[in-house]
């Protein structure tokens, strides 16, 4: 392997650690908050599911960059620009509805992302790919129920989950841009590659998330604006507060274990 | 009578690693090791142990498959491998984590499901049925239950909430 492609694959994976870390990590916020206790205990399971996920991704990209580095220097020792997650996945939960609305736009996404990946070319990601995406399986059939039911439930629960959209929207279009990373480590047309092609996801996604959205009577806004940049490190102001969180034992007790 | 054969083909491959394996006494200890969420089911009918091999008179190599990826007991389960085999004379165990092929329900055992079963856990089916007074008019009530592997439902007839070990 080249240093350039041993790079690329570090920002690549490190990427996609960094997405399922944050998202992880913003979910288990509900545990205690959960609307009634079966849903908490749901919520819970997922942000364990995507903390599993994260892992298994940051204990690659150690590897990758060797030195002796672990899982924890890069999920507790890094600031907030250093990183990549995309912005959708760190926006506070604010209620219920932008929480499953949120948590169903990912799920559509991740399935056809990670099906992808379970073609990828690197062995490692291939079977990352493969364990995570039953488990997004199991996620998508909970949110895409919680859609309808809300959807379709009282005014005050359509409304909500009408609003959730209508701010989430223009966080959706950053799931289909390539990052400089996954350009370097996809193949030429029609060859196997490493990475996932986003633009290719967006057809297929935007199709199944109207469709459902049709049937829960939401409406899909119009898209007039965006916000991206995350892969680039520029977030929103809610990322750095939620990292302070999240590292503050072990940037206060460097390398303490439980 | 057509006989109905409980046994996956999945798990009747798992057992014929095991029976040709050339070091049957090392998996036999580990028949001591219990799943830390589920006390009454071994490692090995949970499908989660994969191989076993003796590298040296007193080494082992142990390959374990989690069951979900954030699954917290794999650490657990690691640590209760090493002291069972060091109890019997192993001096040096490594247990790899292998996440290919991805641990799925159809690698258990009929002892498993049996154990889940007497426990008031429904095994993984596909129609559920409670595990209380066997009837198949049950409601699911969240898709996540006391762990990751298990959903919660409740029963129609005989009303008793139960848990249901996902198929998966």
């Amino acid at each position: 392997m080249t240093n350039s492609t041993n790079t690329a694959l570090f920002n690549y994976v490190l990427g996609l650690a960094d997405d399922a870390l944050i998202l992880g990590q913003r979910t288990s916020e509900w545990c205690s908050r959960g609307p009634f206790l079966e849903e908490d205990i749901a919520l819970s399971n997922l942000a364990l599911d995507y903390i599993g996920r994260a892992r298994m991704f940051y204990q690659y990209a150690a590897q990758i960059q060797g030195m002796g580095k672990t899982e924890d220097d890069l999920a507790y020792f890094r600031d907030e620009r250093e990183f990549t997650n995309l912005v959708i996945n760190e926006l506070p939960n604010f209620d219920f509805a932008f929480s499953i609305v949120r948590q169903y736009l990912l799920d559509v996404h991740a399935c056809l992302y990670l099906e992808q990946l379970s073609n990828s070319k690197d062995q490692r990601l291939s079977e990352i790919a493969a364990k995570a995406i039953k488990e997004t399986r199991y996620h998508l059939k909970r949110s895409e129920t919680w859609v309808l039911q809300l959807g379709q439930g009282t005014e005050e629960s359509a409304k909500r989950m009408q609003d959730a959209l209508d701010e989430l929207w223009g966080y959706t279009p950053e799931l289909f841009i390539s990052s400089e990373a996954e350009l370097a480590l996809s193949g030429e047309e029609g060859e196997a590659s490493i990475a996932v092609n986003r633009e290719s996801l967006r057809h297929l996604w935007l199709e199944r998330v109207t469709a459902h959205m049709l049937t829960s009577g939401l409406v899909i806004p119009e898209q007039n604006w965006q916000v991206v940049g995350g892969r680039n490190g520029d977030h929103s102001e809610h990322l750095g507060h939620l990292l302070s969180e999240m590292q503050i034992l072990q940037r206060s007790y460097p390398g303490l274990e439980w | 009578m057509q006989h109905i054969s409980l046994v996956t083909p999945e798990y009747a491959a798992r057992r014929a690693t095991r029976a040709n394996s050339d070091c049957p006494a090392l998996w036999s200890i580990l028949d001591s090791v219990f799943d830390p969420e589920l006390p009454y089911v071994t490692i090995w009918d949970l499908g989660i142990l994969v191989d076993v091999e003796q590298t040296t008179q007193h080494s082992c190599k142990v390959t374990v498959s989690p069951t979900y990826s954030g699954c917290p007991a794999v650490d657990v389960i690691s640590d209760d491998i090493k002291a069972a085999l060091m109890k019997e004379g192993m001096q040096s165990v490594t247990v790899e984590v292998s996440l290919s092929p991805a641990w799925h329900t159809d690698l258990m055992s009929p002892d498993a499901k049996h154990a889940l079963h007497n426990q008031g856990i429904a095994p993984p089916a596909q129609v559920v049925h409670c595990p209380q007074c066997d009837s198949g008019d049950v409601d699911v009530i969240s898709q996540f239950g006391s762990t990751a592997c298990k959903a919660l439902y409740r029963c129609n007839s005989c009303l008793e909430p139960f848990d249901y070990f996902k198929d998966f």
